[in-house]
């Protein structure tokens, strides 16, 4: 993964796949598109989602707070 | 994805959610793109901004699918009998005026079961917080008209449309003394976490509606979408108007949707009533009520 060395907030998710129901809040709200639905299906069959690029999280947990299933939330990373 | 979940291994914090959850009882009943779980996101983010002592604050729910938010929440919750759920938080109050209560139930439960008890909780000034996930329908029992549900919707029992005028629940708790009165949608998780934590530090009886989709049962029998496309149309629809006169705030069949903090306001709650008033009448013969 490529580290910048800018100032921007930078951030990651952590996902719990298992716990996904594929409904895409995180995926559609997600205020810096950082999210997309995954081609591949948890044991469940959902498509969780799968972050599009380190790069473009910030962090914010908008993810988190909008996720139904508690199985996604935002974490600011130095 | 693995990948990306073993970089941040080193440091990875908890989900802030997952110490105010009976984990052993997820993955949780709701349907994929319910909104009833984001609440409860807001609602725990909102205790742990709130200062309070988790040990004193419990959760009270009725039945229904909202009515599961007790049994999932690792704090001293019951899960009541069906529209019971102020009832039960009302003797929990009262014969433990420490605690925080919080009452967190459907809008069938609180408005059609437990109607009554919501109005003269209201009325008394309780102190405790009501919140109702509003998803306009009977969800658990299979999708029933509620008194929520919007005029001309159908519901499994009126496949033609709904003709009854449904509730307008900010207008019937501020006409009954509640103190604090807002709603938002499932959307507004912001807003809505700051609202819950206002309701919390505010004495008295606070209520906060939350609009939440049911994809199973309201959405899809009139032809929505799923859970998202309701979320889309909440983001897309709803106009926040602090002060709003509850009157004004009635919802229609996909109508606009007025969110926002509409009551705000203070007067004594039921137990300081009652001390001062056996004050004034017996004096010091009355030894105030504390528990
Ligand atoms: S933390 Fe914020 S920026 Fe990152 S994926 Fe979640 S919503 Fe998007
Ligand atoms: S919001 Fe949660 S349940 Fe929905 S797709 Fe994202 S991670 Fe899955």
């Amino acid at each position: 993964m490529p580290t910048t060395t800018e100032k921007k907030i930078k951030g990651t998710v952590v996902i719990t796949v298992e716990r996904c129901k594929g409904c895409g809040f995180c995926v559609e709200f997600c205020p810096s598109k950082a999210l997309k639905l995954s081609e591949q299906f948890n044991s469940k069959g959902y498509h969780p989602p799968v972050l599009i690029s380190q790069e473009l999280c910030n962090g914010c947990d908008m993810c988190g707070l909008l996720c139904p299933d508690f199985a996604i939330y935002g974490i600011r990373i130095k | 994805m693995d990948e990306q979940i073993l970089e941040i291994e080193e440091s990875i914090p908890v989900n802030p959610i997952e110490s105010f959850l009976r984990t052993d009882r997820m993955p949780h009943i709701w349907c994929p793109g319910c909104g009833i779980g984001t609440t409860v996101n807001c609602f725990t983010r909102a205790l742990e901004t709130s200062g309070l002592d988790l040990n004193k604050v419990s959760v009270v729910s009725g039945i229904g699918c909202t009515g599961r938010v007790a049994g999932y929440l690792n704090l001293d919750s019951f899960h009541t009998t069906h529209g019971r759920p102020i009832p039960f938080a009302t003797g929990l109050k009262l014969a433990n005026p420490e605690l925080k209560v919080v009452v967190y139930s459907g809008d069938g439960d609180l408005f059609a079961i437990g109607g009554n008890h919501f109005i003269h909780a209201a009325r008394r000034n309780l102190d405790m917080t009501v919140i109702c996930v509003n998803n306009s329908i009977y969800g658990m029992t299979g999708g029933q008209v509620a008194p929520t549900t919007p005029i001309s919707a159908t519901a499994s029992t009126t496949p033609h449309g709904n003709f009854e005028q449904p509730f307008n629940l900010p207008y019937l708790a501020d006409s009954c003394g509640a103190v604090y009165v807002a709603r938002w949608t499932a959307f507004h998780v912001r807003h809505l976490t700051k609202s819950i934590k206002e309701a919390l530090a505010k004495k008295g009886f606070s209520f906060i509606e939350i609009l939440a989709p049911c994809p199973t049962l309201y959405s899809r029998r009139n032809k929505l979408g799923d859970g998202l496309d309701q979320m889309i149309y909440y983001k897309e629809n709803s106009e926040i108007k602090h002060g709003a006169d509850t009157k004004s705030v009635a919802l229609d069949f996909q109508s606009k949707i007025i969110v926002g903090k509409f009551v705000d306001r203070d007067r004594p709650d039921y137990l300081t009533l009652m001390n001062e008033h056996y004050q004034k009448k017996f004096g010091d013969k009355y030894t105030p009520y504390k528990g």
